[in-house]
Parts: structure tokens; C-alpha cells; sequence
């Protein structure tokens, strides 16, 4: 189906707003979710737009034990997560940018981000920080072969090297299959480790030894802690996408599908929500045989493939 | 040469000095050591400025304390914690407090960091006022093992203390706790009492324990002044002190829960526990129960009236405990967390003298209104509620039965209390018998609280100890940690949930 330029150009207008404007509106949807699961009001939906722009008329406090690398964490955060962005198909056919092999560059730009978070953490000195660092390596290690071995069986039934293909076109005969669903539960748990989502991180706890991705910014204040949480509701909402990704319903009506895409941002929320709201967290050794889960279930899709 | 040296006597007896006879320093402390070898407790354990060391054991089985003293020839005496692990914070406090050095204890450091009350004479030689929890710390070396400082500033809203974690990974190989943040030097202000403000500075040692407090100092002034206190007015303190324990076993079950980002019970626990203590302040007019009670009696009675009207709020805030609170056993990720961590065996608790809920959970039979029953727990008796495991799992089983049955006592209580008419309202008490020494102890939601007053010849105290059950049960906390995951703490702590104020006094 070929497209007219101006589409095209609104498709991509579409897809940075989407991005820019509404990532922040995830996480006070999973909050709201989970406020009325335990019968509170709850903070309103729109509390992380108010949080960021009070926090960015704050001035930042340094420890003087800080380098620039300290900057690094946040403002690498919300780059990479941007630039992923960028590889990842919303609504309605490819993603802005493309290429074979993009899967890898989608799939290390946050690892980069990773980096750069844990440099900024120990670069507090804070045995805490450093805790965080630690622990938040270990589970990525985890986490990443997950990710990888879904992209594989994602790639094999697609033909393709790229999300915008691998993503939005699976074909009929892929969605609802075996496979998929693997490919889908893995990435679930890939997708509650990567935002630190309760079970495995709890991100509204107060408790610093608790803690695996929170603990490592809270040397942060001002703008670059506003930075910091708006990258990690980017992170939340490209994540999502890739999450979504393989069960839009994709058809030829571009309006039609940006509202699937949007619904299902939605659900996958109100999922998160409503998972966070009936479970505690593991205890934090149960946290890699939950990933070691997740890196089965892709692998075992992927050999679904092979054969 | 056995604990037969000491002289026995009941909970909340008021014995003449001249009744105790004094033992020598050797029988004093064999004494001691056989007592609690033999099965008894240490629960109090202190000095006064005329270099006489006092100490009260207590054999539960039998519903009995006994006390004794000797009279030191100078500011030393070999310690007795090497042989007997109880009486290792009562002896540091004792050095801090009078300078009195017990010779060859294996952890000697300052308990609450402030000067000698006795001018000139300090264990440590210290001459300026010390700074909190600057001392030397047990520490581990090698090249994986890191240390971890933990407040006096919490990320949270609550007391200041100083936790130092050895650790090796993730495992915590020793946690040493360092607290005194909190000291306001209530035990010396209560001498030359009372005064008029000495109820109010017992009701405040651990505000959330002000019923415990406030009636233990109530019974050792009653006892002192030879008042007995109408069963009416009793009845209405345990319910005080019931609805007390109610409010703060809901509170700690729903922060245990949140703790480990269960958030049902998390929330509906957070406001539970407020109608709990809008019971209290539908009485007396405080959510803590300040002023509640009264030396002699209560400030504020409860009407057959109010009791009647109390009843039905009651039944429904125990519906929605019940509720909140099943939901947490119905989780089998919460029962995970719960069984894994924070485990004291029975042996090592009974070592370190642990009381209250933590004793409890780890299969000690210890309660004061069923040992040493005061008020109205003679005639209206309450079961002591028991688990084995010794884990969070068992702390948090324990409150769970606690409350329970604090709610039947309050239904049977508060059903009583609409039939019977208000006692007249007590007058002021007479002058207290002079140098004596009495011994109140009350089961606070956490566990033993104790109040031990001694009188001069006028009447007036001349020494006043308080021991929280926060003071023995510290050690319990990093008993728990030892081998366990760092990540644990937080909710290891919570189970416990002692008090920072009641152990800084």
C-alpha cells in the first residue's frame, strides 16, 4: 500500500508527539489504577505533567563528590529512550526510522542508557547507589537474553531485521499463535523488569535498601531528577509499544489503528496496574529465576520456530 | 547461693527497702546468673547514684519477680554479660549513666550517648557531651565485604537511628545498631517526683505505647500510695490499653504488607487503623489516649452510655480489620516474603531476653496479663497468643491472633462496662510510703513494659527506671538480619517495630 508524502509526514508528526507529549500520562495511569484497586482517590491522572514542570523550575542540588558523568544518567536516559522511540512502529505503518539490524541498535540504545544510569549512580560514592548499580546489572544480564531470543523468533517468522517489519507485520497466521504468546509473556516479565515495576522493583517504595532502579537516582533533584522521570516514562511507553506491537489489529485505516495503538497503551497500563495492585514483591533472590522465566519462554518460541 | 537471696514479691507490690535484705557483689551477680540459667528473666537491671546496683528477676511460670541488691565499694564490678547475655544493655547503661564500669564486658559502648548523671565520674572519660552513635563499630574485613550506613535520617517518616550493615554481596553477615537520638533524660527528670508533670513525661516515653506506659507509672504511684483502684476503673483501662494494641497491630500489619508493595492491606490498614484510634479519642479525646488514665483512677470514664454507642463503631472497624488483613494470607507472594525472612529461634530469643510479640512468635508463652496478670486480667483473662517460626511470617501471625482476642476482650469489656454505673471520680492520692521500692510491669502492644520507682525518706522518688520492651528487644532485629538478605531489612524491622523514644528515653 503505497503512502502520500503528506501521510507520511503526519504519520511521523504523529509518532514524536505521541512520544514527547504522552509518555508521562502511562505511569499516572498505572498509579490511578492501582489508587482505586485499594479504594483510595489516588493522585490525578495528569500528576507526573505537574511533577516535571515543578520539578524543573527547581534548582538541582550536587553532591560534591559528582562529576559530569552524573549528568550523564538522566540526560542519557531521555536521548536514547527518544532515539529508540524513533525505531519503534506506533499507530500505523513503519516506525520514522528504519533498517535491517535496527532491532540491535533499538535493543543496546538502551543498554547505553543502562550504562550511563549505573556511571551516574557510582559516581555518587553512595553505597547505596552502588547497591542499586549492582543489582540492577545483574538483572539486566537477565533480562536481556529475554528480549533477544523473542526478537529471534520475532525475526524468523517475519524475514526481517527490523522492528517496523517484525513488529507491524507478523502476518494473520503469526498473531494468536503458539509462539507469539511466548514471545509475548517473556517480554511481559523483560517489560515489568525494565521499568522496575513491582514484582520485581517497587517504584513508589520509600525503603532505600529495597531498592533496585530508585535507589540509583536519588541522589538526583531538579531538573535532572525531572529528566529522570521523564525518561523513565519514555521508557515505559516504548517498551509498551514493542510490547503491543505484535497483536495490533493492523488494517488499511491509519485512524483506525493509532486508536488500537492508544487503546492498547491503555490496557497494557491498566494490566501493570491491576498486576502491581494483587501481588507483593518477590523476595529479591526470586528476582532472576523470575527472569530465567521470561528467557524461556522466548527461547522455547524461537525453537517453535526452528522446527 | 541461689536465687532464693532474693526477695519475692508480685507485680506491682510495694516492698519497704529496709525488706530487701543486701547481698554481697559475688551472691548479687552468682545470683543473677543462676537465676536466668535456671529459667528466669532479667527485666530490670539498674544503679542509682549511691553506687547500689538493683535487679529484678522474674520467674513467669510461677506469676512471681524477685528483687535484690548489693551496695558497690567503688565504680567497678566484673561484668556479668559474659555469662549472661540479658543483661548486656543494662549494664552499658548503667556505665552511662553512673559511671559504674562493669569490668570485662565484651561490647562496652555507650548506650544512649550523654554524660554521667554523677559529675566527674564517666566509664569512658568522656568530659564534653558526646555526639550520637560516633563510636567504634564491629566491622569485617576482606576484600568482597562492604559496609553499609543506614540513617539516623530514614527515607521515611519515622525515628532516628543508626543502623551500620556488614555485608558480603547482598548477604548481611552483622548488623550493629547504634540509637540515642531520641534522649530527653526522662528517667532523671522523674527524680524528685512526682511532679506534676511526671505522668505526662511516662505517658510520652513511646507515644505510641501511652497507655502502657501511662498505667504502669499509674500503678507504681497507686501501689506506692496504697490506693486501690475500683474493678470498674480497671475495666476501662484495659480497654484503653486493648484498644491501644488494636490500632497498632492493624497499623504494623498494613505497613509490613506495604513493605513488601502489597497494597491492599497497605491502604486499607492506613485508615483502619484510624478508626481504631478515633475509638480512644471517642473516650478521652485523644487519637494516643493522652490523659486517658489518672494516678488513682481515669480522667476520663467511660459511660454505660458511650460504651453502648462504642460497641457497634467497634464491631465494624473489626469487620474491615478482618477483611484487610485475610487478604494478606490469602497472598501467596506475601506469604513468601513473610515465611523467608527474619528468622530468631527459640533458643537464641530466649537468650537475649527477648518479650512481647517477638518473644511470642518465636514459641515463648510470655504475656504479662497472664503471668503477672494486673487490672483487670485476673477476672477477665486473655489468651496468649503463640507461633513457632520466629520469622516475619510468625511476628505478623502473632498480632493477627492478638487481635483477635484484644477484640473479644474489648466486646465482653465494653458489654460489661453499658450495665455497670461509673465509679465516683478519684480523689487526689496520699503522700507516698517513703524508701520503698515498687515494681509495676503492663503488657504494651509490644510487649513488657516496666516502671520501677523507688521513694526517699520523704516520699519522693529517688530513682525511677522504665525499661520499653523496645530495650530488649533491639538485639532481637539484628539477630534477625545475621545471613539474610540486605534487601530484607525493611520488613525484618518492621515485624518488630520497636521504638527509637522508648529505647532513648
Amino acid at each position: 500500500m503505497p503512502e502520500s508524502p503528506i501521510s507520511h509526514t503526519l504519520q511521523v508528526f504523529l509518532h514524536i508527539l505521541t512520544v514527547l507529549l504522552l509518555s508521562p500520562l502511562i505511569p499516572g495511569l498505572i498509579n490511578k489504577v492501582k489508587a482505586v484497586m485499594a479504594g483510595r482517590h489516588g493522585p490525578p491522572i495528569l500528576q507526573l505533567y505537574y511533577d516535571l514542570a515543578k520539578l524543573s523550575r527547581k534548582q538541582a542540588v550536587f553532591s560534591r563528590t559528582t562529576t559530569w558523568i552524573f549528568l550523564a544518567g538522566p540526560v542519557g536516559a531521555v536521548a536514547v529512550g527518544l532515539m529508540a522511540a524513533m525505531l519503534v512502529p506506533f499507530g500505523h505503518g513503519h516506525a520514522p526510522l528504519r533498517f535491517q539490524g535496527d532491532v540491535i541498535l533499538f535493543a543496546y540504545l538502551f543498554g547505553l542508557a543502562r550504562f550511563l544510569t549505573v556511571l551516574s549512580a557510582l559516581d555518587t560514592g553512595s553505597s547505596f547507589e552502588g547497591m542499586g548499580a549492582a543489582r540492577e546489572v545483574t538483572f539486566a544480564a537477565l533480562a536481556e537474553p529475554a528480549l533477544f531470543l523473542g526478537f529471534a523468533a520475532l525475526a524468523k517468522s517475519t524475514g526481517s531485521l527490523s522492528l517496523s517489519t517484525m513488529l507491524a507485520h507478523t502476518g494473520p497466521h503469526f498473531k494468536f499463535s503458539g509462539p507469539l504468546v511466548l514471545v509475548l509473556a517473556g517480554w511481559a516479565i523483560v517489560y515489568m523488569a525494565e521499568n522496575s515495576r513491582i514484582p520485581v522493583d517497587d517504584p513508589n517504595t520509600h525503603l532505600e535498601l529495597t531498592m533496585i532502579h530508585e535507589v540509583m537516582v536519588l541522589d538526583h533533584s531538579g531538573r535532572p531528577f525531572a529528566l529522570v522521570l521523564y525518561g523513565a516514562s519514555v521508557k515505559l511507553l516504548v517498551l509498551g509499544a514493542l510490547l503491543v506491537g505484535p497483536v495490533l489489529p493492523r488494517n488499511g485505516n491509519p485512524w483506525f489503528n493509532w486508536l488500537a495503538f492508544y487503546l492498547a497503551l491503555g490496557a497494557l497500563a491498566v494490566a501493570v496496574g491491576i498486576a502491581e495492585s494483587v501481588m507483593a514483591r518477590f523476595r529479591m533472590t526470586k528476582v532472576p529465576q523470575f527472569l530465567v522465566a521470561g528467557v524461556l519462554a522466548t527461547a522455547f518460541a524461537f525453537l517453535l520456530m526452528l522446527v | 547461693m541461689n536465687k532464693s537471696e532474693f526477695v519475692p514479691f508480685n507485680n506491682g507490690q510495694t516492698l519497704a527497702l529496709s525488706d530487701i535484705p543486701e547481698s554481697s557483689l559475688d551472691e548479687f551477680c552468682k545470683a543473677i546468673i543462676q537465676g536466668v540459667h535456671g529459667g528466669l528473666r532479667l527485666v530490670c537491671f539498674c544503679a542509682d547514684a549511691d553506687l547500689r546496683l538493683f535487679a529484678v528477676l522474674a520467674e513467669d511460670a510461677a506469676g512471681q519477680l524477685r528483687v535484690g541488691w548489693t551496695q558497690l565499694s567503688q565504680a567497678s564490678y566484673p561484668s556479668i554479660t559474659p555469662h549472661c547475655v540479658q543483661a548486656n544493655l543494662f549494664e552499658r547503661e548503667i556505665a552511662e549513666q553512673f559511671g559504674i564500669v562493669p569490668e570485662g564486658h565484651p561490647w562496652f559502648k555507650p548506650v544512649r550517648f550523654h554524660t554521667s548523671w554523677v559529675e566527674g565520674r564517666d566509664a569512658w572519660g568522656r568530659t564534653s557531651i558526646p555526639e550520637p552513635a560516633v563510636m567504634d563499630y564491629f566491622t569485617v574485613r576482606g576484600e568482597e565485604i562492604h559496609e553499609v550506613a543506614v540513617g539516623p535520617v530514614h527515607a521515611g517518616v519515622i525515628e532516628p537511628g543508626h543502623f551500620r550493615f556488614q555485608c558480603h554481596g547482598e548477604t548481611v553477615l552483622h548488623l550493629e545498631i547504634a540509637l540515642g537520638f531520641q534522649h530527653r533524660g526522662i528517667e532523671r527528670t522523674m527524680v524528685g517526683g512526682p511532679h506534676l508533670l511526671s505522668f505526662k513525661h511516662a505517658e510520652t516515653v513511646s507515644g505510641d505505647a501511652t497507655i502502657a506506659h501511662g498505667w504502669a507509672y499509674c500503678r507504681v504511684l497507686e501501689s506506692l500510695a496504697g490506693v486501690q483502684v475500683p474493678p470498674r476503673s480497671e475495666w476501662v483501662r484495659g480497654v484503653a490499653l486493648e484498644l491501644e494494641r488494636m490500632a497498632n497491630h492493624v497499623g504494623d500489619l498494613g505497613a509490613m504488607a506495604g513493605d513488601v508493595g502489597f497494597l491492599p492491606t497497605a491502604s486499607f490498614c492506613g485508615r483502619i487503623r484510624g478508626d481504631w484510634l478515633n475509638l480512644s479519642a471517642a473516650v478521652c479525646g485523644s487519637r494516643l489516649g493522652r490523659d486517658w488514665l489518672k494516678p488513682g483512677g481515669l480522667r476520663f470514664d467511660l459511660e454505660p452510655e458511650l460504651a453502648k454507642l462504642l460497641l457497634p463503631r467497634m464491631a465494624k472497624a473489626w469487620t474491615d480489620t478482618r477483611d484487610a488483613i485475610e487478604l494478606l494470607w490469602g497472598a501467596a507472594s506475601v506469604m513468601n516474603r513473610f515465611e523467608a525472612a527474619g528468622h530468631v529461634d527459640e533458643a537464641q530469643a530466649r537468650e537475649i531476653g527477648l518479650v512481647g510479640v517477638a518473644a511470642r512468635a518465636s514459641g515463648i508463652s510470655l504475656d504479662v496479663r497472664k503471668d503477672h496478670p494486673f487490672g483487670p486480667y485476673a477476672d477477665h483473662p486473655v489468651m496468649v497468643s503463640l507461633a513457632e517460626s520466629g520469622n516475619v511470617h510468625s511476628r505478623a501471625w502473632v498480632r493477627w491472633l492478638e487481635l483477635a482476642e484484644s477484640y473479644r476482650f474489648l466486646t465482653e469489656a465494653l458489654e460489661g462496662l453499658a450495665l455497670a454505673p461509673c465509679d465516683p471520680v478519684p480523689e487526689a492520692l496520699p503522700p507516698l510510703a517513703p524508701s520503698s521500692v515498687c515494681v509495676a510491669l503492663t503488657e504494651g502492644w509490644r510487649g513488657e513494659v516496666l516502671h520501677l520507682a523507688m521513694t526517699d525518706s520523704e516520699g519522693r522518688f529517688s530513682r525511677y527506671k522504665i525499661v520499653d520492651p523496645s530495650f530488649h528487644n533491639w538485639f532481637g532485629v539484628a539477630l534477625a538480619m545475621r545471613g539474610e538478605q540486605i534487601s530484607d531489612f525493611p520488613i525484618c524491622n518492621k515485624s518488630f517495630n520497636l521504638s527509637y523514644c522508648g529505647h532513648d528515653l
